[in-house]
């Protein structure tokens, strides 16, 4: 189990780097308030721990933690769909060869 | 056949997070990309929702809506330029939800729970826990000091980075002890409050332009602690997440710290400019400074055919970021064509800058990050320094016995000439004089960014 585990982990880090150093330095702050809401999905423990009746602490605890997960997930994505949202070409760019087109990448 | 469901739900969420952080290549693609993530999460919650384990859904419910209600001003009412505390504080609030799970999963097990507690989920545990509340209280001190509650400045006395490694020996001797002996109960809370003491230790001593290195490390910090939370718990899609986080923020402290020239140990233990460091090249004579008026200012701008725009974080702190994008399109208009260069430190977080100008309206593709733009100085009539100063200092480039020699600058140096906006003639944050600023292509114009900017804006429409 620990094993297979921890070849998810590897794996999943590693699709992570390759994937993210492909983000441009414009899209860091977006890039960061996502992994920060993404990382709300703690709020599948939570929401175990709040409510499998393991006694009242351990509801306790899981309800904070459902509060904290929740907050970060629904804030997390909101702000950054208003981020990305301000992102946008110029509509009249104009088409003049001198100024090099930003390169996609 | 529920575990199946629920299983299938975390798949699906975990391919659709890994296309979302995908989609963050192309600013174009990335808004749908990130809709089709937060879908993903959706699936993952309803997944869990059907889980055999989940008796009683009032807590749960509660917690839902409250936490909704939070989140929601946190997503759509803060400002812009207060993103870095932002998110410094959610990073305390996710690091906080990893620690209360890891507590409740510990009490469950000594409380009437079933199982026992194997050493190799207890180490997942006790490292959640541990990573966990370093990174509240560390993310808390980054925030207050981000939002000016706590001085910005580096707090050091002697001997600290003595007492702070004492006390993480101390954190990894009692996380030793919590693996060997489980059931003791005392070590594995003493360990979660000198892990919270540590954080704001380690925190507190590191100034605000440290502050983007600081934040993704954090970030990284509350990544991994996720994942020791699925290890600890057996779930697949915490450990996947919190691999993803912690890959992100730690990439993105590596691209901080190489754009400060600096490594990690250097930025968390080096309280770099902490003692006011007399000023290199100060012997007494005051190095001369050509002033300018706005109207003066106006003129050069107005006629220039090539503009490149430097903004830093002084730029931030004035919230003048509507009055650049007028003043761009004001000399746009009159034929120039205006760029933007952004350093990678500029601002208080990783990619502030271009957040700030794009709310500004300014289109995405005239922001250049350094190494696109840094040959096109020499061709540029005027470079507009908006409250930058260390990113734009030669010293870094051209003086070996400058502090900050070896960082990756702008070459602002290099423009035909250079207007600064500044408010006065105080170093950087680095407490280093920067020749810049008395370079005779250089004229300083002083006063408040937003002021002079609106000033610059009437003078170029009447000139």
């Amino acid at each position: 189990m620990l094993i297979l585990q921890l070849y998810v982990f590897v794996l999943a880090a590693f699709v992570g780097y390759m994937v993210i150093t492909r983000v441009p330095p414009l899209l860091h702050t977006p890039l960061m308030s996502a992994t920060n809401a993404i990382s709300g999905i703690s709020l599948v423990g939570s929401m175990v721990a709040a409510g499998a009746h393991r006694g009242t602490v351990a509801t306790i605890l899981g309800f904070i933690a459902v509060i904290c997960a929740t907050t970060n997930i629904v804030g997390g994505f909101l702000i950054t769909d208003r981020m990305l949202k301000m992102f946008r070409r110029d509509p009249h760019e104009p088409k003049s060869p001198t100024a090099p087109s930003k390169k996609e990448s | 056949m529920r575990e199946h469901l629920t299983e299938a739900s975390y798949l699906a969420a975990s391919v659709l997070f890994i296309f979302g952080l995908r989609s963050l290549t192309r600013p174009d693609r990335a808004r749908r990309g990130m809709q089709q993530a937060a879908v993903g999460m959706l699936l993952a919650i309803c997944g869990t929702l059907i889980n055999y384990q989940i008796v009683d859904y009032k807590w749960i419910a509660a917690g839902l809506v409250i936490g909704a209600l939070i989140g929601y001003p946190l997503g759509m009412w803060v400002p812009t330029t207060a993103l870095p505390q932002r998110i410094a504080i959610s990073l305390s609030f996710g690091a906080l939800a990893s620690v209360l799970v890891g507590v409740a999963e510990y009490y469950s097990v000594f409380h009437g729970g079933e199982g026992e507690l194997a050493s190799a989920r207890m180490a997942a545990l006790g490292f959640e826990v541990l990573l966990g509340s370093l990174t509240v209280t560390g993310a808390l001190v980054a925030c207050g000091k981000l939002q000016e509650w706590l001085p910005s400045k580096p707090m050091t006395y002697r001997g600290q980075n003595f007492v702070n490694f004492v006390l993480f020996a101390l954190a990894v001797v009692l996380l030793i002890t919590v693996i060997v002996r489980p059931e003791m109960a005392a070590p594995f809370y003493a360990m979660i409050a000198l892990a919270a003491v540590l954080g704001v230790l380690m925190v507190l001593p590191i100034g605000g332009a440290d502050m983007p290195v600081v934040v993704a490390l954090l970030n990284s910090y509350c990544g991994l602690a996720a994942a020791a939370t699925g290890f600890a718990i057996g779930n697949s899609i915490l450990i996947i997440s919190g691999a993803l986080d912690g890959a992100s923020g730690f990439l993105l402290s590596v691209l901080m710290s190489k754009a400060m020239n600096r490594s990690f140990a250097n930025v968390l233990f080096g309280a770099f400019g902490g003692e006011t460091t007399p000023a290199v090249g100060a012997g007494g004579d005051a190095l001369p400074v050509r002033s300018v008026s706005a109207e003066d200012a106006a003129i050069q701008l107005a006629y220039a055919q090539r503009v490149i725009i430097v903004p830093g974080y002084g730029m931030a702190v004035a919230q003048a970021q509507h009055q650049v994008r007028e003043l761009a399109e004001l000399i746009e208009k009159r034929g120039g064509e205006v760029k933007y260069a952004i350093h990678p430190v500029a601002g208080r977080m990783p990619g502030h800058m271009n957040v700030l100008l794009a709310e500004a309206n300014v289109p995405y593709d005239r922001l250049y990050d350094m190494d696109e733009i840094n040959g096109e100085f020499p061709q540029t009539d005027v470079a507009l320094v908006i409250g930058a100063n260390d990113v734009v200092n030669p010293a870094a480039r051209d003086d070996t016995s400058s502090p900050i020699y070896g960082m990756p600058i702008l070459d602002v140096d290099r423009a035909k000439s250079v207007i600064v906006l500044k408010r006065g003639m105080a170093t950087g944050f680095a407490g280093i004089e920067n020749a810049l600023f008395h370079a005779p292509a250089t004229s300083m114009l002083f006063g408040d960014a937003k002021a002079s900017l609106t000033k610059l804006v009437s003078e170029v429409k009447a000139a």
